[in-house]
């Protein structure tokens, strides 16, 4: 008897091959930073301490979904994304475990970590005005805000309100304004559109870079690649808001899942990861800010100029998240 | 056929439709708690421009494949003129480019920034406004364009198994070609003109990548919308099961106008019907030419060019794992999903009850729904299954007590099954309709049954028809990303992973590396199944 349910174990388990137990000296991550942004960095920890990191790729909300649907089973020991949004929705979801970590304390600002120790921020993007170097001088921009003016009628160009990074900023704007101003601004920019908004940060840019519009919403690090293929892009970033809040951030972050079947090899994982050598890694394989602000951002990056960056803390930006979608559905932003 | 021998196949086709009964099962459950907020905010706000929105879309790229499908089928199947030979085969090619593709090469290449436009701008001077390429009309050309080979290949079976004595019997009674196209090609070709052209809606309806690049809002976009920004997936999974509820409208419709295909084993014929001169040919030349250059040609050399520029860099040794993973897992779930299909279409036809007509309809619907959405409620019902069913029994047998069915293979391929089941029964269903039922009977009076019937009458006969199934599921298993993101086994990418990792970040040229690697790969068996089909009906 022992032996034919032995037999027949094996058989199962041979049918399911794809999801054997994970070993104790691994850490399994469902990531939303995509394999070439994230990948150097495990490998560079593998290299370091031995331990493997297994890891799958998809959107935010189904790597959520999936998450909670497997509750106790969770394979996946840690969670990343590319906003602070989703990781503050993962929070309220309970699928995350707060950590005390004097580690990630010391080396992350507390504006870039939930207030519970669930989650903390890895790298920033900053969420930026960028402006025609042929048709816009500096001097006629100052704030968002201050894109909703007639100034700016038929020469503004925005991505869609879909995209997470639009929600998070007119989150903030929700948060600093109420509704009912920050209504009105985000209504002004939609007035002002050149064209249809775009699917994609990268597209926005070239258009501006072609004529299209004047002036856009954008975030750094698409900037810097298109910059980087093209030294003679007619583009240039502008840090707005520097008399008031400064510049809108968001994050790419990590927590340590709930029901973490390697929740101390993860924690070791997260904490190395806001160290100095990760948090280089990290940052430079995209051009994105470090979050540890003892680590400088790459030369590139530094080129762009240094800025005050928004105090509002980033977890406003999934507080607000379905009030600012209603808010931009309201003002006809598609 | 005996009863009892009838009954054997309910538990068959039950099977597999309790299978897709999952995700539906998880969609029905969604109800259970409403967000009234939600709901009041996309009536007043979105539904209105939605709703016109998602009939356009599928008014317009319902017009566009019938017109497209059958007239390229008419020309390639049953006249002659310069260039047929290959156009005939190479009009299926672009079936190989997945929407989100052509949507990006064809924004990329014609819009403000693009390529053309900027080279216009530089001949013509800076003011130079073209019409916007983000627009309706631009989405409705791009389905088309992707869409129009699902018709295409359905009504040139078809037009191909008429046989040639029907149409010479029409010319015989003084019909012109006109004539005998509208009064007895197109009516006996129309059910699968309208298989081809539901595949299409359905497609149409569940698209997500194609309307994303354009930013085009449909109520598909809404559905994820809500999942995304509102962090409601019951609201979404509420919408989704509504737009299922149309699409069952639309397959029943469909069904009843159908009608019976009627049986025929005339044998394809030799040479063309019509053999066209002059200005017909140029023109029919020039016709099917210019969708091959518009659907194929011109997004390949916009593919490649990108490749060269940018894609090249990014290709290293994991590459090879990619192409197996992409190829192991097509191959898989075609030849799953071809073998489930055969099972639903002889059952229809040999148990023809309103149960098993029932059964087999649900199965078919997997392919209606959003991607993502299918895969989160397969997700939601194998996590289900492996909480109440496989741990326990893993315990039991002395194992880890861990979940084993996701993030499993097994998994995975299920749900390709669940998703494409229709699109194998299609072509099964209408090839086998054309066996009359007095061959098998002929055969048993000579003393072959069981067995040896299947493998020495239909099998022969059905093969065609088996090939363009198997090939229809492969490619859309190669294309498809949602299911495959979220269910894959760890260290299983596929090239369609790595496109959804590209355009998520907007690197359109980026991502031509895997998407002309996904092209390449998914046109050898369509060239194989050309070879194999060449003048045969399928």
């Amino acid at each position: 008897m022992q032996a034919s349910k032995r037999i027949l174990a094996v058989l199962v388990l041979g049918a399911f091959s794809g999801a054997a137990p994970a070993a104790d000296d691994e850490v399994v991550v469902y990531s939303a930073r995509i394999d070439e942004l994230i990948k150097p960095v495990f490998d560079a920890y593998t290299a370091e301490t031995g331990v493997k990191v297994k890891f799958i790729t998809d959107k935010e909300a189904p790597l959520l979904a999936r998450l909670k649907a497997e509750g106790k089973n969770t394979p996946a020991d840690l969670l990343i994304t590319v906003d602070a949004g989703n990781l503050w929705q993962a929070e309220q979801e309970g699928v995350l475990r707060p950590l005390d970590s004097a580690t990630i304390k010391a080396n992350i600002p507390p504006q870039y970590r939930s207030a519970g120790g669930a989650w903390n921020g890895l790298s920033l993007r900053a969420r930026t005005i960028f402006y025609s170097t042929e048709r816009v001088k500096p001097e006629e921009l100052s704030t968002y805000e201050a894109l909703a003016d007639e100034h700016w009628e038929g020469r503004l160009c925005l991505r869609t309100s879909k995209k997470v990074y639009n929600q998070s900023l007119t989150a903030t704007l929700i948060e600093v304004h109420g509704e009912k101003q920050a209504e009105q601004i985000v209504k002004g920019w939609v007035n002002n559109l050149a064209t249809d908004v775009f699917a994609d940060d990268t597209a926005l840019l070239q258009a501006i870079d072609a004529g299209q519009c004047d002036v856009g919403i954008a975030n750094t690090y698409y900037y810097g690649r298109l910059h980087k293929q093209n030294p003679g892009l007619k583009v240039k970033p502008f840090w707005p808001n520097q008399a008031d809040r400064g510049v809108h951030v968001n994050l790419s972050g990590a927590g340590v899942t709930k029901y973490a079947p390697h929740s101390q090899a993860a924690q070791r994982l997260l904490e190395w990861m806001t160290g100095e050598k990760a948090q280089r890694l990290l940052a430079d394989l995209n051009q994105e800010y470090p979050a540890n602000p003892q680590v400088a951002p790459s030369a590139e990056v530094a080129a762009w100029g240094s800025f005050k960056a928004d105090s509002v803390p980033v977890e406003v930006a999934g507080k607000r998240q379905a009030e600012a979608i209603r808010l931009m559905d309201r003002a006809g932003w598609n | 056929m005996s009863h009892s021998l009838q009954r054997r196949w309910y538990p068959v086709v039950f099977a597999i439709a309790a299978l897709v009964l999952l995700p539906l099962g998880v969609l029905a459950l969604s109800w259970h708690s409403v967000d009234g907020e939600i709901w009041k905010h996309l009536w007043d706000t979105q539904m209105p421009r939605l709703l016109g929105n998602t009939l356009t879309l599928l008014l317009g790229v319902g017009t566009g494949v019938t017109l497209l499908g059958v007239s390229l089928a008419w020309l390639t199947s049953l006249c002659e003129f310069p260039g047929r030979r290959w156009l005939d085969w190479a009009l299926m090619l672009p079936f190989a480019i997945p929407a989100y593709v052509l949507a990006f090469v064809f924004v990329g290449l014609l819009d403000f920034a693009g390529p053309v436009q900027s080279l216009l701008r530089e001949w013509f001077g800076s003011g130079l406004r073209l019409p916007r390429v983000r627009s309706t009309g631009g989405v409705i050309l791009v389905l088309v364009l992707v869409f129009y080979p699902y018709v295409y290949l359905l009504a040139r079976s078809a037009f191909l198994a008429q046989g040639k004595g029907l149409m010479e019997a029409a010319r015989a009674l003084g019909q012109s070609p006109w004539q005998a196209f509208w009064r007895v090609a197109l009516p006996m070709a129309r059910p699968a003109i309208g298989a081809g052209l539901a595949l299409a809606t359905m497609e149409t309806l569940a698209d997500f990548g194609a309307v994303s690049v354009f930013n085009y809002d449909t109520f598909t976009t809404a559905i994820y919308k809500t999942w995304y920004g509102f962090y409601s997936l019951s609201s979404a999974t509420q919408l989704a099961s509504l737009l299922l509820l149309a699409v069952m409208l639309v397959v029943y419709g469909e069904r009843r106008a159908r009608g019976v295909p009627r049986p025929s084993t005339e044998r394809p014929r030799g040479r063309a019907l019509y053999r066209l001169r002059g200005a017909k040919a140029a023109a029919a030349s020039v016709w099917c030419g210019l969708v091959f250059l518009c659907a194929f040609v011109v997004p390949l050399a916009q593919l490649l060019a990108w490749f060269w520029q940018r894609g090249r860099f990014d290709l290293d040794e994991r590459y090879t794992g990619l192409i197996l993973h992409t190829l192991w897992l097509g191959g898989c779930a075609a030849l799953l999903t071809v073998a489930c299909a055969m099972l639903l279409a002889f059952a229809r036809r040999l148990v023809p009850d309103r149960t098993m007509g029932a059964a087999v309809g649900l199965a078919n619907l997997g392919y209606a729904l959003p991607g993502s959405v299918l895969a989160v409620s397969l997700m939601f019902a194998f996590s289900y299954l492996d909480r109440e069913l496989v741990i326990p029994l893993s315990a039991w047998l002395g194992g880890a007590g861990k979940p084993l069915l996701l993030g499993s293979l097994t998994a995975l391929l299920l749900a390709y099954l669940v998703r494409f089941l229709a699109v194998a029964f299609g072509p099964l269903e209408s090839s086998l309709a054309r066996i009359r039922p007095s061959l098998p009977e002929a055969a048993r009076s000579l003393g072959v049954g069981g067995p040896q019937l299947f493998s020495r009458l239909y099998l022969p006969l059905l093969l065609p028809g088996t090939l363009s199934a198997a090939l229809l599921v492969f490619v859309d298993v190669l294309k498809e990303m949602p299911a495959t993101l979220l269910m894959r086994p760890f260290g299983w990418d596929t090239l369609a992973v790595r496109i959804f990792e590209m355009t998520s970040e907007g690197e359109w040229a980026r991502a031509a590396l895997p998407a002309l690697t996904l092209v390449l790969v998914g046109l050898l068996p369509v060239i194989g199944l050309i070879r194999r089909s060449a003048r045969q009906p399928g």
